[in-house]
């Protein structure tokens, strides 16, 4: 049976691949930033051809308060939760 | 004192709570390298019904720049509970309560870099969260990408409440109170990766990955597991029993597409694993289409699957069967689909030339979830224990809001 193989959780440690993962996205903002000022990349879609996404209609998460509130809606009736997406490539608080 | 409160938290797992926060927080602040948001304000009605549970409030949203570099912002939002749902009907007795949660943000802007920080309170009577969100956003390679990296921590304190006043099982109970024996912490942490990178003129791409670990008290103190027993209904109810630790993993992708006519068309894709033994899949597509003057109208598909926890049983085969014990729904297997269709309109508010654009939103989703192992345990007497038909939910979904741009 399935039940029975479940393992007592340490009830007092945060987990150790939660600490690593959280050190190993610091680690890769450092190395963007250090990128972003050591290298000069040529922008292929130029600022004055971004006409069409800067359009509101593709806006990432649309009106936020209501995309917010259908992933609170969703999050509270489902077991999986996070990494649903922000506006600018995420919010620090998914 | 009596029982407790018979409830059930229907609407949420307070594990669940503060992401639930972080989630509505992020309408508050959504970061953006080298952008501070715009200065707007939004009034919204919002309404879910399903599942013999209502939950329906306010939520009001002010953002405001301070000189060119700093950019404020708050959010008040509110749940008005009114549960009998399934789990209320089985084990407790209908309830009604309030959530009310304040949000306060900062955006502060220099250079390509945006830092957001954000303090979250929510409040219910047995369930009080605390929440503070840190992120920095980065635009780089000619602003072609956007990569955000975040941060977040939260404090719960968990109660449980009681009912004062002997009531029928299937009244609502006339004075709730909090049982003085029982205050539970629970504890929070969150990060996430974002990145957004133009591809072309019209495809936009978006990809997230986030942990989380939360620890201490992670189940719901009403809801119960049941097990099999001789007489009655064929089961006996007994408290659930989780571990104490959870840490989960989600990856998404998100691709958004400019089309010829002017119209949007997204898709987007979610993994989820947890170590309750939870995989979950989120598939979505979204089409949003300007049409005559002013009105934009979206209409979308959602599709999501998942297996249940390992320690999750409808019917346990008999007492104490195992070290960690749930039945909430939450953690059963299932599939849901979610059809939406929403409208907007842009007007103008002649006699407030600070407006430099108004929108009227309403929106309309239908929920439909088939569980797979989940049972509709009030009709044990009728069919067996065990042998009850699978649940099934229907939800509508409605929001209403009103935002200005000033």
């Amino acid at each position: 049976m399935r039940v029975r193989q479940v393992r007592r959780a340490r009830q007092h440690e945060v987990e150790p691949g939660a600490r690593r993962c959280g050190a190993a996205l610091l680690a890769a903002l450092a190395l963007a930033a250090g990128l972003a000022g050591c290298t000069s990349v040529e922008p292929w879609v130029k600022p004055y051809e971004r006409e069409h996404l800067a359009d509101p209609i593709m806006a990432l998460r649309g009106e936020s308060i209501a995309a917010t509130y259908r992933d609170h809606v969703f999050e509270t009736r489902e077991g999986s939760h996070g990494a649903t997406g922000a506006v600018g490539g995420g919010c620090g608080c998914n | 004192m009596a029982a407790p409160r018979a409830g059930t938290r229907g609407v949420r797992l307070p594990a669940l709570l503060a992401r639930t926060l972080l989630a509505l927080g992020m309408a508050a602040v959504p970061a953006l390298g080298g952008v501070l948001p715009e200065d707007e304000a939004d009034v919204m009605y919002h309404s879910y019904s399903g599942g013999d549970i209502t939950v329906e409030g306010p939520s009001v949203l002010i953002r405001k720049k301070v000189g060119d570099n700093l950019s404020l912002t708050y959010n008040y939002y509110e749940d008005m509970i009114s549960s009998a749902s399934i789990d209320v009907k089985l084990s407790a007795s209908p309830y009604h309560e309030i959530r009310k949660q304040n949000t306060f943000g900062a955006d502060f802007l220099h250079g390509k870099t945006t830092y957001s920080v954000g303090y979250i309170h929510s409040r219910e009577p047995d369930y009080v969260a605390d929440t503070t969100y840190y992120s920095v956003s980065q635009d780089m390679f000619g602003d072609l990408t956007t990569i955000t990296l975040g941060y977040r921590r939260g404090w719960d304190n968990v109660y449980r409440d009681l009912c004062a006043a002997p009531h029928p099982t299937n009244e609502e109970c006339p004075a709730i109170i909090n049982d003085p024996t029982f205050h539970q912490r629970a504890d929070h942490w969150g990060y996430t990766f974002g990145l957004t990178q133009i591809l072309t003129r019209n495809l936009l791409a978006n990809l997230n990955y986030e942990i989380d670990t939360d620890q201490g008290y992670l189940a719901n103190p009403y809801r119960q597991i049941r097990y099999q027993s001789p007489g009655g209904p064929g089961f006996t109810l007994a408290p659930q029993v989780y571990p104490g630790t959870r840490t989960s993993n989600a990856a998404s992708v998100l691709l958004k597409y400019y089309l010829p006519w002017r119209a949007a068309l997204t898709g987007s894709y979610r993994f989820y694993h947890d170590t309750f033994g939870i995989t979950g899949s989120t598939l979505e597509t979204d089409y949003m289409l300007p049409a005559w003057k002013g009105w934009i109208f979206d209409g979308s598909v959602r599709y999501y699957t998942q297996t249940h926890a390992s320690f999750y049983s409808d019917l346990f085969p008999y007492a104490n069967y195992s070290n960690f014990q749930a039945r909430d729904r939450e953690l059963a297997a299932f599939d849901s689909w979610t059809l939406g269709v929403g409208a907007s309109y842009e007007f103008q508010v002649p006699q407030a030339p600070w407006i430099h654009k108004s929108t009227a939103n309403i929106r309309y989703d239908r929920m439909m979830i088939d569980y797979k192992d989940f049972r509709d345990a009030l009709l044990a007497a009728q069919y067996g224990a065990g042998n009850e038909p699978l649940y099934k939910l229907d939800a509508n979904i409605l929001e209403v809001f009103l935002s200005i741009w000033y």
